[in-house]
């Protein structure tokens, strides 16, 4: 990582509001290149927002993103795109494909369909699924089967740049403590990229460089998970540490 | 009440006649993009392609034929009726025919495709939009207008003509069990009648027509199911905005084109 080299993604006063519902305030957020960010934040603090303004999905009402340097357009997008991996928090995946096809999505663009086949199953057994789900139908299975899916279709390339939302909701502890590691392991290494919306305190620990605490439509608080003074284990800001011990927010002063 | 104010402070009323004006110019624009960019889009596979004309001419081919079928016997019974009045009834056959192939074939036919696929579409596309799988399509480098869209469009331009030519053979089969039974006309005689008259530009006419007709459809579906807002509700809204418009649209456009084919 050098220091001269620009963040893989710089958010600059990025806003976003729904009709009354003022979600992103004047975001400010940088990830440098091979670091892993978990952004926690409460429910509908704008976590799943941010992420798909960063990838173009929702537009800002102010603010930029800027990639690799060079602010965000449409055509910059289409093209950092295609290093991009993405786990939507639902999912997302096509109704209309087999699993093996989900996953192998990308790869049947770029190679033969036994061999996309083949990786497909491959990026599956990383997430802990067996060849016996590559030909079922998404609707078929349990929902954290299919958040291990999509997973498993967002790391199929060996994206640079990987984005997850909510990666272990819905799974059992052990399955949970698995994937975390799994996107440490990743990050650790290939030296991708990752940004990680998470509300598992136990998966922060494992999958974070960094933190960054969203609230109030701004980033509240960010920085590393252990140092000695200021991390997220001893800052005395209120709102982290509620959120952090699992107090309901209402008990910060 | 607004009405009565263009009256009373007609800049007010010229000022809301050039917002709508233009709110109806944008939209005008807004669809014809999105037609263009639908048309244009890369990623054209013969797969797609072929499932979506399965989907959308051969499934529809029952109640397109059903709906003719009823049609052409009505026709048949009416101008019967109409014809007797100055004894003019052996013209049915003709009429029936000319009926079917200019007007009622496409328009009836386009109307009951538009309930069955635009509907569909809108759903279906309106569903994928808030699960996401559009936005993940795009994640994915894949342009949804070429993967989504495109081969709706030009599977249901292709179907619809078809539906259209099925329809209206079968529509004058209707006239001629009419006719043979209750009319009184021999097999040989109704079809003879029904030949006779006919040009080729009755029967083109109707098919472009049914083109035409084929993308209201699959744009209209296409359109809503994209721009279907959040929750159930969205999709149940995409689904019937679908079927209007894309109903509205045949019979606007089908008067647009008599008009320019027929005078
Ligand atoms: N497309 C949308 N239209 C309207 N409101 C939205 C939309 N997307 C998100 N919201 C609202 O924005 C807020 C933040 O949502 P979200 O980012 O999903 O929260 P979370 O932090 O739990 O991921 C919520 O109040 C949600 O209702
Ligand atoms: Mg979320």
């Amino acid at each position: 990582m050098s220091a001269a080299a620009p963040p893989v993604i710089e958010i600059r006063g990025l806003a976003k509001s729904f009709g009354a519902n003022k979600v992103l305030d004047g975001v400010d957020l940088s990830v440098a290149r091979g670091e892993s960010l978990v952004v926690i934040g409460g429910s509908g603090s704008g976590k799943s927002v941010l992420l798909r303004l960063v990838l173009g999905l929702e537009i800002p009402d102010r603010g930029e993103v800027v990639l690799h340097g060079t602010p965000a357009d449409a055509r910059l997008r289409a093209r950092f795109m295609q290093d991009f991996g993405m786990l939507f928090q639902s999912g997302a995946l096509f109704d209309s494909l087999p699993v093996w096809r989900n996953v192998g999505f990308r790869l049947l663009r770029e190679m033969p369909a036994a061999k996309a086949r083949e990786r497909a199953i491959a990026s599956l057994s990383r997430v802990g699924l067996g060849p016996e789900v590559a030909d079922r139908m998404p609707a078929d299975l349990s929902g954290g089967m299919r958040k291990r899916v999509a997973l498993a279709r967002a790391i199929a390339t060996d994206p640079a740049v990987l984005f997850f939302d909510e990666p272990t909701a819905g799974l059992d502890p052990q399955r949970a403590t698995a994937i975390s590691q799994l996107i440490r392991g990743i990050v650790s290494q290939t030296g991708a990229t990752a940004v990680t919306i998470t509300h598992d305190m136990r998966s922060v620990r494992t999958i974070a460089d960094r933190v960054a605490l969203l609230d109030s439509g701004r980033i509240r608080w960010q920085g590393p998970v252990q140092a000695p003074a200021g991390g997220l284990d001893s800052d005395p800001d209120p709102v982290l540490r509620a959120f952090v011990e699992g107090r309901p927010l209402d008990a910060a002063p | 009440m607004s009405a009565l104010r263009i009256f009373l402070r007609p800049a007010d009323g010229i000022r809301a006649v050039g917002r709508a004006t233009l709110a109806l110019v944008g939209l005008v624009g807004a669809v014809a993009i999105f037609a263009a960019r639908a048309g244009a889009a890369p990623g054209y596979a013969p797969r797609p392609l072929l499932e979506q004309l399965l989907r959308i001419g051969w499934l529809s081919l029952p109640v397109v034929g059903l709906t003719a079928l009823f049609t052409g016997a009505a026709l048949a019974l009416q101008i019967d009726a109409g014809g007797q009045r100055f004894q003019a009834e052996d013209v049915v056959p003709a009429i029936v025919a000319i009926g079917m192939l200019r007007e009622l074939g496409p328009v009836l036919g386009g109307l009951m495709v538009a309930a069955r696929v635009a509907s569909s579409i809108a759903a279906e596309i309106g569903s994928m939009r808030v699960t996401e799988q559009i936005d993940a399509l795009v994640t994915l480098s894949t342009d949804p207008m070429g993967w989504l869209v495109t081969p709706r469009l030009w599977a249901s331009v292709l179907a619809l003509p078809l539906l259209v030519g099925v329809g209206d053979v079968i529509g004058i089969m209707g006239g001629w069990l009419v006719g043979t039974t209750t009319l009184g006309f021999t097999s040989q005689a109704y079809l003879a009648n029904s030949w006779a008259y006919l040009e080729s530009w009755d029967v083109v006419s109707g098919l472009i027509k049914g083109a035409v007709f084929g993308a209201i459809i699959a744009l209209s579906g296409c359109w809503f199911g994209m721009r279907a807002s959040r929750g159930a509700v969205g999709v149940g809204r995409a689904t019937t905005n679908a079927v209007v418009a894309a109903s509205v649209g045949i019979l606007a456009s089908n008067f647009i084109l008599t008009s320019m084919f027929f005078t």
